[in-house]
């Protein structure tokens, strides 16, 4: 056993030394007179290799330790459905107070809005991998279709927000059924990269149709929200918010009415899929992912049923869009690269896909985390790689990796993350 | 009495140059159980994937007859056609392990329910139709669960059943389709005498409330018992056509099946 161990160890030092003597042992530098100069690091690798051997050796001891994993019994996953009735509306709480609580300030509110934007996405994409089981790597796309729908409608024809919200969403929506009119036969990996490159190009004719998207350059001056027809500007006029409610202008109505509006949007996302999932649709969905053969047999059209469940998720990330544009004032394809897709993608696997208080708690560790640890720079990126590695090892399925059943006859109870599926495109 | 359900014309299935069925014609008729049988490899869940439009023929013809009036399944989609009225269950069990019961059974009530919801507009907002129509489902549901003798486990995964009790579930749950034909491919396999006895009074039952019922089964107490008349496939090839006891007769199957009918038996 120690000797197994001691080996094993041994090995993975040979892939850490192989892998650390170019990337860290060697290193080029740009001299004094302006040459390249070759630096050797050899104590640093030392160091890494050292640490890789002690940490795999740490590893199978612990897992020696503990014995054979075992699927959380029936009381486990029981209990932890019930901590989940009693959080859920803890958080929710928590989101409706947050503006009023002492100490909250600016950036706390901004803080806010940034997390529930990402939690409104993650429960949109939810929609499409946890429920249908679609693995989407694109799904910023339909976000990027959102804002930039609102961007341009609100400066070229001066819709206001409010029209073009609902607008945004059903053009994202509509890109989303023409994606997947074609792709959708495609399974598993295949459909995921497919989706990836959809989101690629999607950011990429953003960047090159320039008469229509002005390009890198963005758009900006993009109208702000107002309160049913009330601007949030300083001045103080009866037709401004302030003014109208006989109350102190002040910067940080806006950000609070941003918060709301936001916090509004995702609930209306999470009340959509929790009534859907208790639905035929939503069952289909479900099913889907369990086994698309056997929906087959049953007589449902498979292709259609994954097409809402696509257009449905496309649309709250336009809508997500739209919000984001309104909110920067400014948008460029900057902000719809890959990795937003892969973080809301986190998200969704991380939180326990199907679950929605899991990705809420999900969005909330990730966002906001992220931002607390902001002081780490480089290493940011380092912990959180580590921390979504350390979760993938000890909860496999997510936080949250039971499913509640969506109808019952007598009593409900959770269903164990072993039996349920992952889908497979 | 001799009205027909289904009808196989030359049905032909090749995967290169494999005919795995091979123009095979026979009648099923309405109110009857008809078996399929013969050795392992004879075609016989092929000719099913056909029947069922998980495969498209290579060539023959499909007719299910519908109030009299013919239905070409082979040019159905696969969905379409269990629309028409052919549900079946799988022989490698196919249920939603990680739904209940009890959702297995409505999902199979999607077509019903789902024209119910007024494009899911109506059913998010809690519409009367809507609720009528998932209180008649899960009615349904509990009909067969009760007659499948699950309904103590209405709430459990269904991946959480035991054997036995998954092979009944996904015959409920092909039943909740109202089905004019039940396609079954290997329904007995696994299970012990006892619950074979059980499966064939239910099988009965569901023959005599008017559904009739296509048959694959490699246990010749069961098929013996229970069929009203008995298909042997060979190679692709039918090679008998008729009643238990005319089957068991001819020289043919005696050969081609009944001789490996001990290895069939082991493997079942
Ligand atoms: N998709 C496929 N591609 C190629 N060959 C196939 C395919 N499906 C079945 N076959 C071949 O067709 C023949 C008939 O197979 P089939 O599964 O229909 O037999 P079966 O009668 O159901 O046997 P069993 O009693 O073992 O279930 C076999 O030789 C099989 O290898
Ligand atoms: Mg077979």
């Amino acid at each position: 056993m120690t000797l197994r161990a001691l080996k094993d160890a041994a090995i993975t030092a040979l892939v850490a030394l192989g892998l650390f003597v170019p990337l860290v042992g060697l290193r080029t530098d740009v001299g004094p007179s302006g040459e390249l100069v070759l630096r050797q690091r050899w104590g640093d690798v030392v160091i890494l290799v050292a640490l890789a051997f002690v940490g795999r050796l740490a590893l199978l001891g612990w897992r020696g330790w503990r014995g054979d994993p075992k699927p959380a019994s029936a009381a486990r996953t029981e209990a932890l459905r019930k901590a989940g009735l009693f959080v859920a509306p803890v958080l929710l709480g928590l989101a409706v107070l947050l503006p009023f609580i002492p100490g909250t300030g600016r950036y706390e509110l901004d803080l806010g809005i940034l997390v529930l934007t990402y939690v409104m996405l993650g429960w949109g994409l939810n929609i499409v991998v946890g429920l249908a089981g679609l693995l989407d790597l694109g799904y910023v796309a339909f976000y990027a279709v959102g804002a930039y729908s609102y961007a341009l409608l609100a400066t070229t024809f001066g819709l206001s927000f409010w029209i073009c919200l609902p607008l945004a969403g059903l053009l994202a929506a509509f890109w989303g059924v023409l994606l997947g009119f074609p792709v959708l036969r495609l399974r598993g990996d295949y459909l995921a990269i497919v989706t990836l490159a959809f989101g690629e190009i999607i950011r990429v004719v953003l960047l090159n149709w320039v008469s229509l998207t002005n390009g890198p350059n963005g758009i900006s001056g993009i109208p702000r929200p107002t309160f049913f027809g009330l601007t949030f500007s300083m001045s103080g006029e009866p037709d401004t918010f302030a003014g109208f409610f006989g109350i102190e202008p002040s910067p940080v109505h806006r950000v609070i009415f941003l918060y709301y509006l936001i916090l509004g949007l995702a609930l209306l996302t999470n009340w959509v899929s929790i009534r859907l999932r208790r639905q035929p649709l939503g069952r289909a969905w479900e099913a889907l992912r369990e086994d698309e053969i056997a929906c087959r047999a049953l007589g449902i059209n498979v292709t259609t049923t994954k097409l809402t469940a696509f257009a449905l998720g496309a649309m709250f990330a336009g809508i997500a869009g739209s919000f984001f544009a309104t909110r920067q004032g400014f948008i460029s394809p900057e902000s719809f690269t890959f990795i937003e897709s892969a973080i809301i993608l986190a998200i969704v696997v991380l939180g326990g896909m199907g679950s929605q208080i899991g990705i809420a708690i999900a969005a909330l560790v990730m966002i906001g985390g992220f931002e607390v640890f902001r002081d780490l720079d480089e290493w940011r990126m380092l912990v959180f790689g580590g921390a979504m590695v350390l979760i993938m090892v000890a909860r496999p399925r997510g936080l949250v990796g039971h499913r509640t059943p969506s109808v019952v006859l007598r009593e409900r109870r959770a269903i164990g993350a072993e039996h349920v599926a992952e889908g497979h495109g | 009495m001799a009205t027909p359900i289904l009808e196989t014309d030359t049905l032909t299935m090749r995967f290169g140059g494999l005919v795995a069925v091979d123009a095979v014609t026979f009648t099923a008729q309405r109110d009857d159980i008809t078996a399929i049988i013969g050795p392992n490899g004879a075609g016989k869940t092929t000719l099913f994937n056909c029947i069922t439009g998980f495969y498209r023929p290579t060539g023959g013809a499909l007719r299910l007859f519908r109030d009299g009036a013919p239905v070409e399944l082979h040019h159905l989609a696969g969905h379409r056609i269990a629309r028409a009225g052919v549900a079946r269950t799988f022989q490698n069990i196919r249920l939603f392990p990680g739904m209940t019961a009890l959702e297995n059974l409505l999902v199979a009530q999607h077509n019903t329910l789902m024209a119910s919801t007024g494009f899911g507009i109506g059913a998010l907002l809690g519409a009367p139709r809507y609720r009528r129509a998932q209180k008649a489902a899960i009615a349904k549901a509990v009909h067969w669960l009760e007659v499948t003798d699950l309904l103590a486990r209405a709430d459990d995964p269904a991946g959480a059943l035991p054997y036995g009790q998954q092979r009944r579930l996904e015959i409920a749950r092909a039943m909740c389709t109202d089905p004019l034909l039940l396609c079954l491919d290997e329904p007995a396999a696994g299970l012990n005498p006892r619950e074979s006895e059980e499966l064939s009074a239910l099988l009965r039952m569901i023959r005599d409330g008017g559904c009739s019922i296509l048959l694959i089964e490699h246990d010749m107490g069961v098929v013996m018992g229970i069929s009203d008349r008995i298909v042997v496939l060979d190679h692709g090839r039918k090679i008998a056509d008729g009643t238990p006891g005319e089957v068991r007769a001819d020289p043919r199957v005696i050969a081609a099946y009944l001789g490996e009918g001990d290895e069939g038996e082991d493997a079942a």
